[in-house]
């Protein structure tokens, strides 16, 4: 065999390799029962889960509990998946500044338990001006520092 | 009065530039195609002509739509949807190319340039190139072209030209009024209100653009069957496209690291991958055509890249701009609908390109023999295929919503997302590419510049190996020794650390040995310092960023796993600073001293009882006298400019010797993509500070408690939201509001003071005023302690005074702050490549040109 050959055999190799861990890596949209049967079989990818939030008559979120004089860190609420499960979700991070505002938030993360540790939300504003047409905003919880 | 005159006259220059291009395409396609010398030059010069009343009508495109958005007519929705009056002069430009279609246009406008350049430069390659070129433009053109195609009623491209009553047809207004016109458009988003992005999308299209000239000269190539002779010409633009898309790049960048708050300079978000990828397929594309020129090597692979990295240029094109990232990226255009005619464009070139290289693929040269492990092409190619796996790691992740879309469209359910943590995900991968690049970058140069063969292999690297070594080691004694990070946490991190040291020895001994020589050969020596100083900036000021907001206050509501877990790091990384409330923070005592007004034509921000916004204007009206930097600006009255929508929160930074360093994070309340947060950096040599206001109470819609009343004597202490007040003392003043009582007149104010916390005292000074037969009471506030007092009444017989207080939430901020370290390496090393990339194009154009004179 020539040497071009090894080499190419190790391009394809590195190549493929990487294929499958952008297949296997890659989230998934879903709902909270199916990231509960993931997080129960040991599955540690973080899911996307897109749903509603609970808000009251006057629009003021429900169960939302976020006290930054006590802990800025530290956010709960109520989400509705597109299934109707609704789950307590744990954001540890301050609360994104718009979340009242959100249509639709999808959140990223997973489940510890009975709660949903989500690591970073996306919320859905409507656009004062788009008829109809919602826009993606990302908050992201800064990543971990060590 | 609507102005349609100028819409029209753009939009039959839009129709005009298609027309002119795509007889520009035919008559540079019968160019080349006749055997006739005299016809293939007539059909030159008139295509020739084409191409130039092509290029005058794109100006005349730019011209009306500039005009229009210049003079605020929002008739047109194009001027309606990205500019307004309140924009100054300077951020117009950037109105141009917010939207899908100004972009479009801007791309446009660059082909017709370098077109124009290529005609005049090069006579020999202009019919085939050209009819490439016009080919592109005429795909371009019809992007915005805004035509309806009768009987099958299908509609091709976006016009920037369409009235609102064509583009928004369904509000109830144009029935109610037919000749409505909007007061003011929506404006630029205010994000994009930066200088830096007015600069930054023009170099980074003139970039896409010049990816198209190698690729025009590779078609021609394989088109007139000269194989070879288009290296020559192509090389020279090659590297220019490289230096500007890489420029643009790193602006976009610099932008975000300044403006967005994710805490970096790259969020590997599609549309950031989708212009790196091209670039780093380009970088690979002329080390291949190097090694041709100096070894008759690589040429397929030239090809190969060549066609790759164009249509890597329009694939991004088609993600960004179709809407198939969907809700995969935050910065995505939104669908013009344009995604059809996005696809044929791409498929067309790709089916072009690669038909044509696989018709000819037998009869290009290539090299059978062997090649050499201790050549320099070996080398050089293994740095290449590096670019290209990282190019295609970066790819295949990002196109993930493609892969649902295609799935979907067979008929099956794929819900594939984005990996959750992409930071973690592509740098997995990505920091072993930049080890290799690194390293090859520094074997490659050493190959191409010194005598090595396999005896003397291990004595030539020798040195270089062990002195990086050493050096890594020095690195990280000092890394460790100074806390700045922990190299044996993790080990990867060595690796490239050497990576990088290693190019940077090896590339510099080659620049002194030929800097004695002739130094302009020494480009390729220079951006490789370049690229290994990036590395070394990314590893230490991403790899080694650390929080120093870590909340101390010693607040934890609960002892639940997920609050104890990573040693309670996780829900601390916020600090919440009281207003005038010092806080210790690591190495800094932090002060937040209140919320600040940005004049547009001032040094200083404002403090917000100097002025009041006048509402929906971008004017405020001054409330006292304002002097800053000893200068007077404005007197009391005056009307002045502001950025309404920007809110600055000063905040102080105390550093253990004492030293104070003021900083101003922004909120910018932003209707077109909702609030956004920017940062405040405070630049270092050695490390950057970079903060920001993660949340801020909303002092408009902040709730007061019910008014309670007190009756109270001079003296008396009570408590006050939780605090110890006394009232100090009860006066009569001679003025109020800054006006002079008149003689039936009278007013009498009490100061009340109030203990804080960490014992500071605040005053707190409400008036009685008789004026005029009438009682007046303002209230007034007090945000530090969060207190608006009344008062209320006098009661002369028990020398007793009336007062109305109402409670509410102190003014606080939660602040976040990252320590950068060494991100300065990153941009000088961004400097440093550019020099280096001038250089090689000089070089490589000097080349062109003495041969080009020559006639060979």
């Amino acid at each position: 065999m020539k040497k071009t050959h090894i080499f190419g055999l190790i391009v394809i190799a590195i190549a493929v390799a990487i294929l499958v861990s952008t297949g296997t890596e890659a989230s998934t949209y879903t709902d909270f029962a199916d990231a509960e049967v993931k997080a129960k079989s040991g599955d540690v990818n973080q899911v996307h889960v897109v749903g509603k939030l609970k808000k009251s008559a006057t629009g003021d979120i429900e169960d939302l509990i976020y006290n930054p004089a006590i802990d800025a860190n530290h956010l709960e609420f109520t989400l509705t998946d597109n299934k109707g499960r609704s789950q307590k979700v744990v954001y540890n991070a301050p609360k994104p500044q718009d979340l009242g505002k959100a249509e639709q938030i999808v959140i990223i993360g997973s489940m510890e338990g009975q709660v949903f540790k989500c690591e970073k939300i996306l919320l859905k504003c409507p656009s004062k001006y788009q008829d109809g047409n919602a826009e993606f905003k990302e908050v992201e919880k800064p990543a971990k520092q060590s | 009065m609507f102005h349609t005159t100028i819409g029209n006259i753009g939009h039959l220059c839009i129709i005009l530039s298609f027309v002119a291009s795509v007889i520009a395409t035919f008559g540079y396609f019968k160019s080349v195609q006749t055997i006739d010398l005299v016809q293939q030059e007539s059909w030159k010069r008139f295509s020739r002509y084409a191409f130039y009343v092509h290029s005058a009508a794109v100006v005349g495109v730019i011209a009306s739509l500039f005009s229009i958005i210049y003079n605020h007519y929002f008739e047109y929705h194009y001027a309606w949807s990205h500019s307004s009056k309140a924009l100054p002069v300077y951020y117009i430009i950037s109105c141009f190319w917010e939207g899908q279609e100004g972009s479009f246009l801007l791309w446009i406008f660059w082909h017709a340039v370098l077109g124009i350049v290529l005609i005049n430069t090069n006579k020999h390659w202009e019919a085939p190139v050209m009819a490439i070129f016009a080919a592109v433009q005429t795909f371009l053109c019809s992007m915005i072209l805004g035509v309806v195609l009768p009987v099958i009623d299908l509609k091709i491209g976006s016009s920037p030209f369409l009235m609102m009553r064509e583009a928004m047809p369904d509000l109830p207004i144009w029935q109610m009024k037919p000749d409505f016109i909007a007061e003011d458009g929506r404006g630029l988003n205010p994000l994009l209100q930066n200088y830096w992005m007015v600069i930054h999308p023009p170099t980074l299209f003139l970039g896409f653009a010049t990816t198209l000239i190698p690729f025009a000269y590779a078609m021609a190539g394989l088109w007139r069957r000269e194989y070879s002779a288009w290296i020559r010409p192509a090389l020279p633009w090659a590297l220019f496209s490289g230096l500007v898309l890489g420029v643009g790049i790193i602006m976009g960048g610099y932008w975000a690291y300044e403006t967005l708050n994710f805490g970096g300079y790259w969020n590997w978000d599609p549309v950031e991958n989708a212009s790196f990828v091209p670039w780093l397929v380009l970088v690979a594309t002329y080390h291949c055509m190097i090694i041709y020129k100096t070894n008759q090597t690589a040429l397929r692979t030239s090809f190969i890249l060549v066609i790759a990295t164009f249509i890597l240029v329009l694939y991004s094109t088609f993600l960004n701009r179709s809407g198939v990232l969907g809700e995969a990226s935050v910065h995505s255009f939104t669908d013009l609908g344009l995604s059809g005619q996005l696809l044929i464009y791409l498929l067309f070139f790709l089916l072009i390109a690669v038909g044509l290289l696989a018709w000819r693929w037998k009869e290009v040269p290539s090299d059978e023999k062997e090649v050499s492990t201790y050549s320099r092409e070996f080398w050089i190619f293994m740095g290449a295929t590096t670019l290209c796996l990282s190019a295609f790691q970066i790819i295949a992740a990002t196109s993930l919503p493609v892969y649902n879309k295609i799935v979907e469209g067979l008929g099956f359910v794929s819900k594939l997302a984005p990996p959750a943590d992409a930071a973690t995900y592509y740098s997995k991968f990505q920091l072993w590419f930049g080890v290799g690049i690194a390293v090859f970058s520094g074997i490659g140069q050493s190959f191409w510049w010194k005598k090595i063969k396999q005896e003397n292999f291990a004595k030539y690297f020798l040195t270089p190996v062990l002195a990086s070594l050493i050096l890594t080691f020095v690195v990280i004694f000092f890394t460790t020794k100074s806390q700045t990070g922990d190299f044996f946490g993790s080990p990867t991190y060595i690796v490239l650390l050497f990576g990088g040291i290693f190019s940077i020895l090896t590339n510099g001994s080659i620049l002194f040995d030929i800097f004695k020589g002739n130094y302009k050969l020494s480009g390729g020596a220079v951006t490789h310092i370049g690229v290994a100083m990036m590395l070394l900036g990314i590893l230490f000021s991403s790899g080694y960023s650390k929080v120093v907001s870590i909340n101390t206050a010693g607040f934890n509501i609960s002892n639940d796993k997920s609050f104890t877990d990573n040693n309670g790091k996780e829900n601390k990384e916020n600090v919440m600073l009281w207003l005038n409330t010092p806080q210790k923070m690591d190495n800094y005592t932090l002060t937040y001293k209140g919320v600040r007004v940005e004049g547009r034509e001032l040094p200083d921000y404002l403090r917000p009882e100097q002025v009041e916004i006048i509402e929906n204007d971008f004017h405020a009206v001054a409330l006292q006298d304002i002097e800053q930097k000893g200068k007077k600006y404005y007197s009391k009255g005056d009307t002045l400019p502001v950025f309404p929508e920007n809110k600055y929160y000063e905040i102080d930074f105390r550093d253990k010797d004492g030293r104070v360093t003021t900083l101003y994070p922004r909120f910018q309340i932003n209707k077109k993509m909702g609030n956004s947060v920017s940062p405040a950096l405070k630049r270092n040599l050695g490390t950057d500070l970079y903060t920001y206001v993660a949340l801020a109470p909303d002092l408009d819609q902040r709730e007061w408690s019910k008014t309670e009343d007190y009756n109270i004597a001079v003296k008396d202490t009570f408590f006050l939201n939780d605090y110890v007040a006394v009232l100090d003392n009860v006066t009569r003043v001679n003025e109020f509001e800054g006006k002079p009582l008149g003689a039936n007149d009278a007013a009498v104010q009490a100061t009340i003071k109030v203990m804080g916390k960490e014992f500071i005292q605040y005053e707190i000074k409400p008036t009685f005023v008789i004026r005029n037969g009438m009682v007046a009471m303002p209230p007034i506030e007090n945000n530090e302690v969060g207190i608006r007092a009344k008062f209320t009444n006098i009661d002369p017989k028990t020398g007793k005074f009336g007062f109305a207080f109402n409670t509410t939430q102190r003014d606080y901020v939660v602040l976040k702050a990252i320590e950068k370290p060494l991100i300065n390496l990153l941009w000088i090393g961004t400097l440093v490549l550019m020099v280096g990339f001038t250089m090689a194009i000089i070089r490589r154009y000097r080349e062109f040109k003495l041969m080009r004179d020559k006639g060979l």
